[in-house]
């Protein structure tokens, strides 16, 4: 089974589920910056104070997104070869945009995601964040937020790689029922709706916290920093 | 009507392929797509040339020859629907049209617009059938069968294996053939015993062929000129993820008795 290209497929769509999951509890997680700052810096500090569990998700969803990507490029190759010569006309009747360009966007993301790393994770591009503190004397995680997207250009990124992520997530939605085996042509049209419904409420979470800052409704508090 | 036509020459399967433009005059509209190219091809013989060589057969939409990419689309835009059933009043006058073999590794080209369809016959060899004795014909009610899963059997079987799905796949994957001949036979009480075996054959035998995977873009059901639905992309997936979870049954004596 694992070792012929449905066992395969069935991998990568279950590593994306779970990719997929993860996604929504990183917003869930974020949107809380419209709560001001104690309110996130005490999750960061409570995310922070359970390394076994953070530890856990972090090596947990390297290993997915690396089993994730490694599959999807080794099919990818595969399907390249097994149409050596193009058309020199070919048309889509019924695929999607998203469905088609499901490898691009992928990879797509997967830099955005390194440079998310660089930029808020690892503070590799900003060093200054690393050195923030809130009034607890607690990483301020808020200001951090604040002051990246205050920054134009990193907002566009962000806009930009979120409405690619909604792309996948379009078709990585829907796709994943059909690759299971538990999609039928009565439920297609439901997932398919759900896919999109998902999708942009993801989307315009993610979006709205840089809109959010660049439009001055998100900001430092008065008196700090 | 006069028609500009692109065909895809190629003398044999080691020698590169190239666009040909032709003219195809007086063509009249109540034509099938494949007689157009029977009044092409009488013109290029009276001029001495090498006729087109394209695959047909029944010309009645059940045999599954007839495979030509028309336009950029297998089969041509006219939905559920064979080449050979394609007639020219759907195209319209002065139009130039571009005809092109299906393209995937499992299917070489043998000349112009023909290919090698065998993968699928190697595919229908490693599970595509029921090994019963073949006796006198049963009683049609003999086995009585829920009407809708007799109807899901037969939506599943009227796939001719034309492989317009491998070539509108942007993958060439072969699933939307192989899930049909998975799914006739597990509609039906004489596919079961050979449940797991046949699915686990018919994949490793899809593998070997070396089509693509299938990324769910659903552009085989769009151009199936059967309208196969990739329900049975999804029917062979579980099939396949139900057979690894049960042990190949023990040799049986298949034919015996």
């Amino acid at each position: 089974m694992w070792k012929t290209s449905i066992g395969l497929k069935l991998i990568v769509a279950v590593t994306g589920v779970l990719l997929y999951l993860f996604v929504i509890g990183h917003m869930i997680g974020n949107l809380q910056v419209y709560l001001g700052p104690n309110a996130l810096n005490t999750y960061a500090e409570k995310l922070r104070a359970l390394p076994p569990l953070l530890w856990t998700v972090r090596i947990g969803l390297l290993v997915i997104a690396v089993v994730h990507i490694t599959l999807t490029i080794t099919l990818a190759f595969q399907n390249r070869a097994a149409r050596p010569i193009r058309y020199v006309r070919k048309e889509a009747v019924e695929a999607s945009v998203s469905s088609r360009t499901m490898v691009y966007s992928g990879l797509a993301l997967l830099g955005f995601v390194v440079y998310h790393l660089l930029h808020l994770t690892w503070k590799l591009t900003n060093p200054q964040y690393a050195s923030l503190r809130d009034a607890h004397d607690r990483p301020d995680v808020y200001a951090m937020v604040v002051l990246g997207f205050q920054n134009p250009v990193a907002s566009v990124i962000y806009i930009a790689a979120m409405i690619v992520l909604g792309f996948h997530f379009t078709h990585a939605f829907s796709s994943f029922f059909q690759t299971v085996g538990w999609s039928t042509p009565r439920t297609r049209p439901t997932l398919e709706r759900v896919a999109l419904i998902l999708a942009a409420i993801i989307v315009v979470g993610n979006i709205s916290i840089p809109l959010s800052i660049l439009l001055g409704v998100v900001h430092l508090p008065t008196g700090g920093m | 009507m006069n028609l500009t036509l692109r065909v895809w020459r190629q003398k044999s399967p080691r020698e590169a392929g190239r666009l040909v433009t032709y003219q195809a005059r007086d063509i009249i509209p109540d034509m099938s797509f494949l007689e157009m190219l029977d009044v092409v091809n009488e013109g290029l013989i009276l001029k001495g040339e090498d006729p087109i060589a394209f695959d047909h057969d029944c010309r009645e939409g059940i045999c599954g020859m007839c495979s030509l990419v028309i336009n950029g689309v297998p089969h041509g835009h006219q939905s559920g629907t064979t080449v050979c059933q394609l007639h020219m009043r759907h195209f319209h006058d002065g139009q130039t049209i571009t005809i092109e073999p299906w393209r995937a590794r499992p299917f070489p080209v043998l000349k112009d617009l023909i290919i090698d369809r065998s993968a699928f016959d190697r595919i229908i060899q490693a599970g595509g059938f029921t090994s019963v004795n073949a006796g006198g014909a049963p009683d049609a009610n003999a086995i009585p069968i829920p009407k809708e899963e007799a109807e899901l059997a037969m939506d599943a079987a009227a796939c001719i294996g034309c492989g317009a799905c491998v070539a509108a796949c942007k993958n060439a994957s072969a699933m939307l053939f192989v899930g049909a001949k998975v799914s006739q036979f597990l509609h039906l009480p004489q596919g079961h015993p050979e449940r797991e075996a046949r699915v686990r054959n018919m994949v490793a035998a899809m593998d070997r062929e070396g089509f693509g995977n299938c990324t769910n873009t659903y552009e085989c059901e769009a151009v199936c000129p059967k309208n196969i639905s990739v329900r049975v992309i999804a029917e062979l997936n579980r099939e396949l993820r139900r057979a690894a979870f049960r042990p190949p049954p023990a040799k049986r004596a298949v034919g015996a008795g």
